[in-house]
């Protein structure tokens, strides 16, 4: 076997193995000499019990023939040993195309998301679109109402940047709140976005006064509609064909989506045709009975746009088991919609104390954040949890917090501290469920 | 001179008309211009004041009927909810352990209803109803409702007229709302 992540499939059969290889292959510059030594003994008990024909001391039968030539394949997949790490597809519910996949969060590295495992939300199916019969037409309040082709579009100055994209509802705030990291949030991914800035668009049209809002318009069955205040769309908007180097995947609104930076997912809209310029929001479906926020008296908050300070440890996490006590590294994201992401801290301990993490540069704005902590477990029951805090100052708040002021009715933006207990077996599950 | 002068008035006239062109055309002169007849086409939006509803009207009775082909087989016979969701009911419950937001109990603006059913519904075959068919749905959600009563005929100003019952229920976002004091030690 090859280095493998750690996988899911791989989780209590070969987890242990491999963190403590790669323990042995770092280990000597990562931590003190108590770990170290932790470590090595560790190690030497894997040694003895391993055997098999490609491991040492014989040739893996992987470098006694040649491999795959090249153009075997045309579009290249991951290895067939990663055929576990896939969207996160609730089962058995009632109807798929009105429906969310998630991003198996606990699997991966670093924060930019494959395009093939970013989340996915949609609201009436994947339409199929021609690029060459798909237009954006800007119309309202403007001095030059006009359509756009794809060329077009491409023909703009274009733009690149890194951001987060994350559904508002992730997760619910009632019971059950899922096992897994991704159960819990997985419907946030990160990718860099290339397009043109709306900006410039919409002054190719010119704003004329009143224009206050942009209603964005898809071209799925759902045609979905939202609205947004024009001082966004004068911000960081972006019309965006491109995501991670290659055009838009259908799932995520080939070849055209709205991208709404820290806003919530449902108004980066899809496969977009429309954006029309006027003074009042549309009162859409979506903006009024759906993407609004009910409070414990009744009253519901509406047009809540921003994702606050959110993060989460994916390693260790629900579903995963700590081999054995000594050197694990604690690894997450972090993220903001007001910005960067200033500080994350951590708790091993319960939320008794806490401990400021590394963050991996770079640190990017609206942007998934990576931050690392070395810990070493004693081998006793822990409860680990983290926190984020924005360049705002504003701090994740914990679930029992955000319950007291919005109740179990209110539904998006739940951005709580999610712990995970830790057993005396290694065996890592959700603090809260 | 006179030469000279006339020359620069023709250039300043010339540079004029240029910057007049680039003015009409956009700072890049991408795009076509959009015909009203295509914007007609594709702009389907109805606001909260009903702007833009298209002529036709539609009956409850009528809607009935509309409501049993097109729509029941997921709401539910009489709107009780089934692999779609639930339109009828739920008034009064908003405050409640289990709300039910329906129609109803939560939609505040009538208009939005023939929005959402015209370019959406139903699920299978969006934008297939006549704008009539979309009135008579949308009347008979509201009759279900007891928001119009049974004998009622809906057009483009009597759906404006109606008041739903959680129109007033909205507020906006007054987040940041809940604060962790980001206790650090012996918490």
């Amino acid at each position: 076997m090859t280095e493998p992540t750690d996988t899911g499939k791989d989780i209590g059969n070969d987890i242990g193995a491999t963190s403590r290889r790669r323990f042995l292959r770092r280990g000597g510059v990562l931590v003190g000499g108590a770990v170290i030594a932790g470590g090595f003994a560790a190690s030497e008990t894997v040694v003895a019990s391993e055997s098999g024909d490609n491991l040492p001391p014989n040739v893996p039968e992987w470098m006694k023939t040649p491999g795959d030539p090249m153009g075997s394949q045309p579009y290249g997949t991951p290895s067939p040993f990663e055929k576990g790490v896939v969207k996160n597809i609730e089962k058995d519910l009632p109807q798929y195309l009105s429906a969310s996949g998630r991003t198996p969060l606990q699997d991966l590295d670093g924060i930019i998301t494959p395009n093939g495992l970013f989340y996915e939300r949609h609201h009436a199916g994947v339409p199929a679109i021609d690029p060459a019969q798909h237009r954006l037409m800007l119309h309202g309040l403007v001095d030059r109402p006009l359509i756009f082709t794809m060329d077009d579009l491409r023909r703009f100055p274009s733009e690149s940047h890194i951001y987060f994209l994350e559904c508002s509802g992730n997760p619910a705030y009632k019971k059950p709140y899922g096992k897994t990291a991704s159960d819990l949030v997985g419907l946030v991914s990160c990718a860099e976005w290339t397009g043109v800035s709306l900006k410039l668009v919409l002054q190719e049209a010119g704003l004329q006064a009143g224009a206050k809002w942009v209603v964005a318009e898809g071209a799925d069955a759902a045609a979905l509609t939202r609205s947004v205040p024009i001082e966004k769309c004068l911000d960081d908007a972006m019309l965006v064909y491109s995501q991670n180097g290659e055009r838009l995947r259908p799932q995520q609104g080939y070849p055209l989506r709205l991208l709404l930076p820290g806003f919530e997912g449902n108004m980066s809209v899809k496969w977009l045709r429309r954006l029309r310029v006027a003074t009042e929001p549309t009162y859409s479906r979506e903006e009024t009975s759906k993407y609004t926020d009910l409070m414990p008296d009744g009253t519901a908050r509406e047009f809540t746009f921003y994702m606050e300070a959110k993060s989460i440890i994916t390693r260790p996490s629900g579903g995963q088991r700590l081999s054995a006590p000594g050197f694990h590294e604690i690894s997450g994201i972090a993220w903001s919609g007001h910005g960067k992401v200033s500080r994350v801290e951590v708790s091993v301990d319960d939320g008794k104390n806490w401990q400021e993490a590394q963050l991996q540069e770079p640190v990017l704005t609206r942007a998934l954040t990576r931050f690392r902590l070395p810990w070493h477990w004693d081998g006793q029951p822990a409860v680990i949890q983290s926190r984020a805090i924005d360049e705002t100052g504003y701090v994740q708040p914990t679930l029992a917090e955000l319950l007291a002021v919005r109740g179990e009715n209110y539904y998006y933006h739940n951005n709580a501290i999610w712990p995970w207990r830790i057993a005396a077996d290694g065996e890592v599950t959700n603090e809260n469920a | 001179m006179r030469m000279r002068r006339s020359c620069i008035l023709i250039l300043a006239v010339v540079m004029l008309a240029c910057v007049t062109t680039a003015q009409a055309q956009g700072r890049y002169g991408i795009g076509r211009p959009a015909t009203s007849a295509e914007i007609a086409g594709w702009n389907i939006d109805i606001d909260r004041y009903g702007h833009n509803l298209p002529p036709g009207s539609g009956s409850v009775s009528h809607g009935r009927e509309v409501f049993d082909q097109q729509c029941a087989a997921c709401h539910g016979a009489r709107g009780e909810g089934g692999i779609g969701e639930q339109l009828v009911g739920g008034q009064g419950t908003l405050a409640m352990p289990k709300p039910v937001q329906t129609v109803g109990s939560y939609w505040p603006y009538a208009p939005t209803l023939f929005d959402y059913i015209r370019r959406a519904m139903p699920q299978n075959a969006p934008e297939s109803l006549s704008n009539d068919d979309v009135y008579a749905v949308s009347a008979y959600i509201l009759s279900l409702n007891g928001l119009l009563s049974a004998d009622a005929i809906l057009d483009a100003r009597t759906l404006s007229e109606v008041k739903m019952p959680n129109r007033k229920m909205f507020v906006d976002d007054p987040r940041p709302d809940v604060k962790n004091p980001a206790c650090m030690a012996h918490c």
